[in-house]
């Protein structure tokens, strides 16, 4: 599964464009403890947060996640966006609770960490 | 063993906007040397929470990355407050952090394991009122 299909199966905006949307995610995640998922996060990870402020997409790129998906409409904060784009991350919005998005991808077959 | 590179990093206590800048940085310049993947992850991890370990709780410190032809090594070393129990802050699920840190997802008492499950070794000493000094070393040998 590519970003591009987790963002079109969560009904995504995409509001990092400039990021690659071919790359490959290796499994889902959700988490708001930044330090819980520094502990348990994955390599081309795809992760559920509420978190929006910058130092979420600084674990993101430390952990090489392939995208930070924002539930529930929530808007990113303009700084953040624009670290992920600086640094490759691609941050998707989704309308959807963030208990929808993990079900949709695990019936497509996308396994936790 | 002869050091290849050495750089420091001050961090501000309570710049929690800047926080993981250094250990962007860090991961960055490692990756360059040509450091494995998996020992640049162990040393991501750790450096990170190490980094916001100094902004959440401390009065200010600095970072140290040492390079050797073995090792990686990273110290901390702030100006205070310091820990009263070492033995306590260890602890999973221990977390002294300000409702500030928590409101952002910090303080899940995560921090000193992850660094120590991270480390080939690792090491902590402090003193109140003086800082806290810890060294991590990750091993670069395959």
């Amino acid at each position: 599964m590519t970003v591009r299909d987790v963002m079109e199966l969560i009904e995504a905006a995409d509001i990092t464009p400039e990021t690659d949307k071919s790359r490959e995610v290796s499994c889902g995640y959700t988490c708001d403890l930044l330090s819980w998922v520094m502990a348990h996060g994955a390599e081309g990870m795809a992760w559920v947060t509420v978190q929006t402020h910058m130092n979420v997409i600084a674990v993101a790129s430390l952990m090489e996640m392939s995208a930070v998906i924002i539930p529930e409409g929530i808007e990113m904060e303009e700084p953040s966006v624009e670290k992920a784009k600086e640094e490759g991350i691609t941050v998707l919005q989704s309308p959807l609770t963030a208990y929808e998005i993990c079900a949709r991808l695990a019936a497509k077959g996308l396994k936790g960490k | 063993m002869a050091v290849i590179l050495e750089r420091s990093f001050p961090v501000e206590a309570g710049a929690f906007t800047t926080a993981g800048e250094a250990s962007t940085t860090i991961k960055r310049t490692l990756k360059q040397l040509g450091v494995d993947a998996e020992v640049l992850r162990h040393v991501s991890v750790a450096c990170y929470e190490v980094e916001l370990n100094l902004v959440i709780h401390s009065l200010g410190g600095t970072l140290t990355l040492l390079v050797d032809p073995e090792k990686v090594t990273l110290i901390s070393k702030d100006v205070g407050p310091g820990i009263p129990d070492i033995a306590k802050a260890m602890t999973e699920g221990f977390s002294t952090a300000s409702d500030e840190a928590r409101t952002l997802g910090f303080g899940a008492g995560m921090g000193l394991p992850n660094m120590k499950r991270n480390a080939t070794e690792f090491d902590i000493q402090s003193t109140v009122g003086v800082g806290t000094t810890i060294t991590m070393t990750f091993a670069l040998g395959k």
